[in-house]
């Protein structure tokens, strides 16, 4: 029988020291809940968390409970409860999911540290639209629920070229939230904290950026579907010296990869790049399906995504505006296709996966032609896969996994 | 004594029929046969090629080399080593015409449009998303809903005289908008070729074709009217090989003599 070949992973050292770090943000965040001696944020995984952090609130991120209920494979069942209360299957499933599990009383959390039996109840809930507009909706759920206050920032969309009016606009906003955040906090805002939190940013960033781009290196000592699970600090212990140590680390280990030639997919004979979001309850089926076949998914506009290189302590509201606008997501696709076209390059990749994820339009970047024209500018071959971040519903292996090894073998012909 | 030479083997494990080809050293085919695929991938592959290699006056002894291909590829044992139908198909069409190509094929669970460039290498391909609009199991599901025997509609459809367009690709939406149809008293042969019109909608909305287009699969096969609707939409002629169910089949056992 044609059997698949039995994958071994290499495991990253690193991952037992992020493991503690990530189990410290949790307890010392139900600690605050528990006890409400501290604070507690609600915030949108792409800001504005430096704020939050320099007023002195603890910060929980529900994206990063929606990908915990994705990848343990809760999501599934939580999304038809929020579905039965008027949210649509059609929109955000982490929404839904994290909406559903709210109500059923659930959460990933109780299984991965005992003794945390919910998610931190907010003082506050802070968005940016930056991702999409489902967030406000998410957050104004809780809310209503919670009966707190909701504040956010409305970033602008389909952005070609970052410009002076896009930052003061964003940069105002920001500005806009502090006298709202003094009386939530009961603490005076302090211009010196906040740069030195964003310093600590700017780092995190840094060294997460060079994380990534180790995988430029033949053979890549990462992939994908490693960097999905390696962001977890950079999303939620941004701002905090924690991030930074955490990515030295990292960073050394995969240094030492390269130098050792130490691969993250055995005998990698393929080099692809993932647009769009994971598929957080089939990572690591993925991972072995393509390290199967000698294949490194190795980059990715998704955990690029975290990445801030305008970040500037020297001049925070407007940095912190322009790095926030320059994220992939916001851009229009002319802007979206020169930065994929960046990446093609610096990672030498030979083809291109398309998630096509359902409920997600904005992290969906094959809708309008784009798989097509950079076809066409670069002859890389891309695949569109359809898919969901969080709704297994809409997920069909079979159908993925015949994709994927057709598309391997269109590139061994090649 | 030809009857002693090796023979090469393809076998696709559809979703819905079993096909094997037997070729012999001179890449003709002398053995072909289809089976239902059923639930027992295993049991229906060994019949199927018990079958082809009865009608090629071989025994299994003399297959030199076998190959899978198609949705249970990899649930029978008698091959170590599979390739997708995505290659199979493609493979097997430039076998009957070598030039660039656009293959439709049109399974029992899926679409799928192959593009191939003059050398025979792949371009693209597309396959249908999680959804068995415009597929055999579409057609299958409309025939029970119809009252009327699969093998029925291809005669039925050429009978019709004012075709009723369906609004749907879905199969649950469009057999009720069969039903209401019905009630409206419009005739069953202008549904049926209403339901092929569907079909190749939902085809045509999967990619852009080139100039030469090939159609192939179980439901070209058994339904070649369906052909003659897509030359009339796309207004040029459309290839079709010897055997439309069998492509597959055939790049399979191409692709085992040439591992051999």
């Amino acid at each position: 029988m044609a059997e698949e070949k039995k994958v071994v992973r290499k495991k990253i050292e690193a991952t037992v020291q992020m493991n503690r770090y990530m189990s410290d943000y949790f307890y010392e965040l139900n600690e605050a809940d528990k006890t409400r001696n501290r604070k507690i944020a609600w915030c949108t995984s792409v800001g504005p968390a430096e704020i939050l952090r320099a007023m002195g609130f603890l910060v929980h991120f529900p994206e990063n409970h929606g990908a915990m209920l994705g990848a343990t494979r809760m999501s599934t069942d939580m999304i038809p409860i929020a579905n039965a209360s008027g949210y649509s299957p059609e929109i955000c499933s982490y929404l839904t999911a994290d909406v559903g599990a709210y109500m059923k009383g659930v959460t990933p959390l109780s299984r991965a540290y005992p003794g945390i039996d919910r998610v931190p109840r907010p003082d506050v809930l802070v968005y940016n639209t930056n991702q999409c507009r489902d967030v406000q909706d998410w957050f104004a759920w809780y809310a209503a629920e919670f009966k707190v206050p909701m504040l956010g920032i409305h970033t602008h969309r389909g952005v070609k070229d970052v410009g002076d009016a896009h930052v003061a606009s964003i940069a105002s906003q920001m500005k806009a939230l502090i006298p709202q955040l003094e009386a939530i906090s009961g603490n005076k805002f302090d211009m010196d904290k906040l740069r030195h939190v964003l310093a600590l940013s700017k780092e995190c960033s840094t060294l997460w950026k060079k994380v990534l781009d180790t995988a430029s290196a033949k053979p890549s000592p990462i992939t994908f579907f490693d960097g999905t699970i390696h962001m977890g600090p950079a999303v939620v212990l941004r701002g905090t010296q924690t991030a930074v140590d955490y990515y030295n680390l990292l960073l050394a280990e995969l240094e030492t990869r390269i130098q050792n030639k130490v691969a993250a997919v055995e005998g990698e004979r393929f080099r692809l790049y993932w647009d769009g979001m994971p598929m957080w309850g089939r990572l690591r089926d993925h991972s072995d399906l393509f390290a199967g076949a000698g294949v490194s998914v190795l980059a990715s506009t998704y955990c690029n995504s975290w990445i801030f290189s305008a970040f500037d302590p020297e001049d925070p509201f407007n940095s912190m505006a322009r790095a926030y606008t320059e994220l992939f997501i916001v851009r229009a696709d002319d802007a979206k296709e020169a930065y994929i076209r960046r990446m093609i390059e610096f990672f030498k990749v030979d083809g291109i996966i398309y998630h096509d994820a359902k409920t997600c339009p904005n992290n969906s970047n094959c809708r309008y032609g784009m798989p097509q024209r950079l076809e066409a500018l670069t002859g890389v071959p891309s695949l569109t896969i359809n898919g969901d971040l969080n709704d297994l519903r809409l997920v069909s292996d079979e159908q993925t996994k015949t994709n994927v090894e057709a598309f391997i073998e269109q590139l061994e012909e090649k | 004594m030809k009857d002693s030479q090796p023979v090469f083997a393809g076998i696709d494990v559809g979703a819905s029929r079993t096909k094997v080809v037997i070729l012999d050293r001179e890449q003709q085919i002398i053995g072909r046969a289809v089976v239902k695929s059923g639930t027992d991938f295993e049991a229906a592959s060994r019949q199927c090629l018990t079958l082809a290699l009865d009608m090629a006056g071989r025994t299994a002894g003399q297959i030199a080399k076998a190959m899978t291909t198609g949705y249970g590829r990899k649930n029978v044992a008698i091959s170590q080593e599979s390739k997708t139908e995505i290659s199979c198909h493609a493979r097997g069409c430039y076998y009957y015409f070598p030039r660039p190509i656009s293959i439709i094929d049109i399974g029992g669970q899926d679409n799928k449009i192959i593009k191939l460039d003059e050398s025979g290498k792949r371009l693209s391909f597309k396959m249908n998303r999680k959804c068995a609009a415009g597929t055999g199991a579409f057609l299958e599901e409309m025939s029970v809903r119809l009252d009327i025997p699969l093998e029925d509609l291809d005669g039925l459809a050429r009978q019709s005289l004012n075709m009723v367009e369906l609004g749907s690709f879905c199969t649950v939406f469009s057999a009720t908008e069969v039903l209401e149809k019905i009630r409206q008293g419009k005739k069953v042969p202008d549904i049926v070729k209403g339901l092929f019109f569907s079909v190749i909608k939902r085809v045509m909305e999967m990619d852009s074709l080139s100039e030469h287009v090939v159609m192939t699969g179980g439901v070209v096969a058994h339904n070649a009217f369906l052909v003659l609707m897509m030359e009339e939409m796309i207004g040029r002629r459309i290839l079709v090989p010897e055997y439309p169910q069998l492509t597959g089949a055939l790049g399979a056992a191409l692709y085992a003599m040439e591992k051999n």
